[in-house]
């Protein structure tokens, strides 16, 4: 009984095309927005601020990324970590090269930079399509990791391009500590999922998903392909630059090429599909869900070996992470494709009828 | 010039051993419609199996088929497990549910076995051939022209067992139409079954190619990386692309490297095979060998 | 107010000259000339194979002839994109449905309306301004179309979910929604039944005389054909065997022997 919209009527398009047209959805999203904005930062502990949330923020806005090219515009991407990677060396770049470089504008041009290289290896999908696009993509992971690690511009010379973010500042006030860094990695993942639910419930939004569900016939109402597909890998390229840039700077402090490896793009890909291809929520779930599996699989792992008084081998939690990551892609591909973001909407169909069963 | 051919030849001689594992692709491909990622993973799986087996002091030819046995059992499983709940979704899907089946493996592979590299001694030994570098002054190694020789006669035995036998003719019907295959009486899981089989046994064969010329390690899960812009290049449907794009994909990346890759910093293998075929598809989206289609609307 | 009749006199706006379009050595369309005039109902007829869906392809730009001239308002070309077709106003229905599954049946019809939303992408990740303005205009213009189509009751539906006839009228909804000058159908009523095939009908007509749009359209059910065209054109083997009212095109021998299956 307590989530039914029952009695809100809409009376103009307007109300009716709110991005949370049900009452009881924008309490909780501002609720869930008060807690993450006022709660969080005074009962979070440093671990749970620098090690769980602010990451998984992050990786949430890389979803968000991969989430607008793969789910919204239907182009595979293997190369999500690069385009991260292009953010974070941008960002350092920038904040290096220019004097008094303001950090956000920063992190803004490090979205632009890998938007732009975005761009380039979203040519391909004029011409070809599906895992071949993927292909293309993968060659992005690939070249981009290299010229990275093989120009040592980009890393100011350093050792084996291992890169230090410089400090956050904004109008003299220092991002420094985990519960600052958590709350600009915050502001900034709000404001940009915000944008990404604008623009998917846009008219870019809709050409997005015409040319993902058929391009034909979105080319015969007057969506041009090219142009419709080069945006989305161009935004999506955005947000996982400014995911990048987030992950250098209010994350890790220390990143190098190498780290932006395949492995996280296909992490990133698991959390798109195991939250929810084609949902903004799902992206959070998704990101969610696999920044907590590890903690919980090393957690429980010790606490079994205690319980059950043998030794389990070593690297058992990495390889069960692998197992239990691949059996639950193949498990949400077959039986769930929309992820939990789905099961989240099951669970909200559920919940209007209740406490009656139909 | 001697030392020009002698890096073709090592490049022609590795290209050889990526048609192999490219075969594994095409093979499943073709007969069900399944860009599987997880090859590259099957032969880690392989590898480590043999590897094992050899090191708890079980003979050369029974560790063999043992590790023959595992590998149909995977393929039937993932037969079973993976692809018959996906039927009729989306190759795209598909692919990314093999995604999923190649960390379930590598877990698997790692778990029963350990993550340590194992060395693999199949008696060829690493040296170069004697009688090519004092009548050429070409160092070409023995091994690389034994498993290259290994690998081509697998390759050209399969091209002829699909190409020539019934089971083969078979296999095509299920390529062209999975309906009109079941229709005419052929079983279709059966076919499925003798594939993934096939494709067990040459990700066997690579696996222990490779194993012992490189160690048996992660690394070698990789090999699917390498075998990707083959496949574009030759066309996902081809046997004879598969042959034709290793050779050119393995003499090409190791000519760059030595001639291009001195210019730039080195190291340009990983890239320069995708950016080539990604090149050659912008010009021939079908591939070498492949059959182009017209988009009905 | 004119008259439907009236309406249906009016000049030629689509002219196809010596139309000839090949697939490989498969010939699809040879030589074929016929004209399409303003606001008249104009459909092509023949057996399965006889190219009518190749050459709705070719008016709006899915494929382009090898040879032939195409003139439409006046201006000659010899093939354009679809995209730019849908700029000067040709919309289209397919013979397999083309809908965008994963959408709803409003942003099915939404995405119609695309061309006419001018708001960047970035004004609408802000939602201010042009962007929300535009939205909720074009909102309201499609809804009068799901009036019109007496869809009201699915507008939140994915059409993934939509029965096979309902699926067919949202998808002429979605062509409607651009407002076009002409319409392009491909056998709207292929399957369905009869109650279904009188309502598409009605709707085909009511758009014809309401909005004055230039219908062409390919239908394999001969009453539906004779009833709702003004002028009938008959391809066989991707050629012309006749062209003119529905009373003379009945009466052809070439015609009839076309559909009997006399040996060539």
């Amino acid at each position: 009984m307590l989530y039914r919209e029952a009695g809100q009527f809409k009376t103009s398009y307007a109300a009716d095309q709110q991005v949370f047209p049900i009452r009881q959805d924008r309490i909780g999203v501002a609720a869930a927005l008060v807690v993450a904005f006022l709660v969080v930062p005074l009962v979070a502990n440093q671990y749970w601020l620098s090690a769980i949330l602010t990451p998984f923020l992050i990786f949430a806005l890389a979803t968000i990324g991969l989430n607008i090219l793969t789910g919204y515009a239907g182009q595979l991407s293997l190369g999500t970590a690069a385009f991260m990677a292009v953010g974070a060396f941008a960002a350092y770049n920038f904040v290096l090269r220019v004097p008094d470089m303001p950090i956000l504008l920063a992190f803004a041009l490090a979205g632009v930079s890998a938007a732009l290289i975005g761009i380039v290896f979203g040519l391909p999908s004029l011409r070809i399509k599906g895992f071949y696009l993927a292909v293309a993509t993968l060659a992005a992971q690939f070249f981009v990791v290299w010229a990275l690690t093989h120009f040592p511009w980009f890393s100011n010379y350093s050792t084996s391009g291992v890169i230090s973010a410089q400090k956050m500042e904004i109008l003299g006030f220092a991002f420094d500590t985990p519960v600052r860094k958590y709350l600009l990695a915050l502001s900034i993942v709000a404001v940009l999922a915000i944008a990404a639910k604008n623009m998917v419930r846009s008219s870019v939004g809709r050409a997005w998903m015409a040319v993902r569900d058929m391009d034909v016939a979105a080319a015969v109402i007057g969506i041009r392909p090219l142009p419709t597909k080069l945006l989305a890998f161009a935004i999506s390229s955005f947000y996982c630059g400014v995911a990048g840039a987030l992950y250098a700077f209010a994350y890790l402090g220390t990143v190098e090429p190498e780290g932006f490896n395949l492995d996280l793009s296909f992490r990133i890909l698991f959390m798109v599909i195991i939250g929810g291809v084609g949902s903004i929520l799902g992206s959070f779930l998704g990101a969610a869900f696999i920044v907590l599996l590890p903690i919980f699989l090393n957690t429980m792992a010790p606490l079994l070996e205690h319980r059950l008084g043998l030794q389990l081998p070593a690297g058992l939690t990495s390889n069960l992470e692998l197992i239990v990551f691949g059996s639950l892609i193949i498990f949400f591909l077959a039986v769930e494709p929309h992820g939990l973001a789905r099961l989240w909407q099951i669970g909200k169909e559920k919940l209007r009828l209740w406490p009656f069963p139909h | 010039m001697s030392f020009f051919f002698e890096v073709l030849i090592g490049g022609l001689l590795s290209g050889v051993m990526y048609s192999l594992v490219a075969l594994g692709f095409v093979l499943i491909y073709k007969a069900s419609g399944v860009f599987n990622f997880a090859q590259g993973a099957m032969v880690f799986l392989a590898a480590l199996t043999f590897v094992g087996l050899r090191e708890m002091g079980i003979d050369f030819w029974i560790a063999f088929v043992i590790t023959l046995g595992v590998m149909v059992v995977l393929g039937l499983l993932t037969e079973r497990i993976v692809l018959r709940p996906l039927v009729n979704q989306p190759q795209i899907t598909l692919f990314m549910a093999t995604i999923g089946l190649t960390f379930v493996i590598e877990g698997v592979a790692q778990l029963v076995w350990d993550s340590q590299p194992h060395n693999l001694d199949l008696g060829i030994q690493d040296v170069p051939l004697p009688w090519i570098s004092d009548s050429t002054g070409m160092n070409i190694s023995t091994f690389d022209i034994t498993a290259a020789g290994i690998a081509a006669v697998l390759v050209t035995s399969l091209a002829l067992f699909f190409s020539r036998t019934r089971i083969g003719r078979a296999l095509r019907a299920v390529a062209d139409d999975h309906q009109a295959a079941l229709a005419v009486g052929i079983p279709l899981q059966h076919i499925w079954g003798i594939v993934w089989a096939v494709a067990g046994f040459v990700a066997l064969v690579a696996g222990m190619l490779w194993g012992a010329r490189n160690g048996v390690q992660f690394s070698l899960t990789f090999l699917a990386l390498k075998a990707l812009p083959v496949l574009i290049l030759g066309g996902f449907e081809s046997v004879p692309g598969a042959i034709v794009g290793g050779l050119i994909i393995g003499a090409a990346e190791k000519l760059a490297e030595v001639y291009i890759g001195p210019m730039v910093g080195g190291g340009i293998e990983g890239w320069f095979p995708y950016v080539l075929a990604l090149l050659f598809l912008l010009v021939r989206p079908e591939g070498l060998f492949g059959e182009k289609h017209i988009d009905r609307v | 107010m004119m008259t439907a009749a009236e309406r249906r006199s009016g000049d030629v706006i689509l002219k196809l000259e010596n139309i000839s379009l090949a697939f490989g050595g498969v010939k699809a369309l040879s030589d074929i000339t016929f004209d399409v005039r303003e606001h008249e109902v104009r459909a092509i007829i023949g057996p399965n194979g006889a190219g009518k869906s190749s050459m709705l392809n070719v008016i709006n730009g899915v494929y382009h002839p090898q040879q032939g001239t195409i003139t439409f308002h006046g201006k000659v070309r010899h093939g354009m994109n679809p995209h730019d077709a849908a700029a000067h106003g040709i919309a289209r229905t397919f013979q397999n449905i083309a809908l965008f599954k994963g959408m709803t049946v409003l942003d099915n019809i939404m995405t119609g309306r695309n061309l006419k939303m001018k708001a960047s992408f970035v004004e609408q990740a802000i939602w201010i301004g042009r962007a929300r303005r535009e939205e909720l205009e074009q909102r309201a213009k499609v809804e009068e179309i799901i009036d019109f189509l007496e869809i009201q009751h699915i507008r939140k539906t994915p059409v993934g979910r939509l029965p096979y006839g309902l699926q067919k009228r949202v998808e002429l909804a979605r062509a409607l929604a651009a407002e076009p000058s002409m319409l392009l159908l491909d056998e709207p009523m292929a399957g369905m039944s009869v109650e279904e095939k009188q309502d598409m009908c009605r709707f085909v007509l009511d758009v014809n005389e309401q909005y004055g749009t230039t219908i062409v359209l390919i239908e394999h059910d001969m009453g539906v054909v004779m009833d709702i065209s003004d002028r009938v054109v008959v391809l066989d083997y991707g050629r012309k065997i006749a062209d003119g009212r529905p009373d003379e095109v009945r009466g052809d021998q070439a015609v009839i022997d076309a559909y009997l299956g006399v040996a060539h």
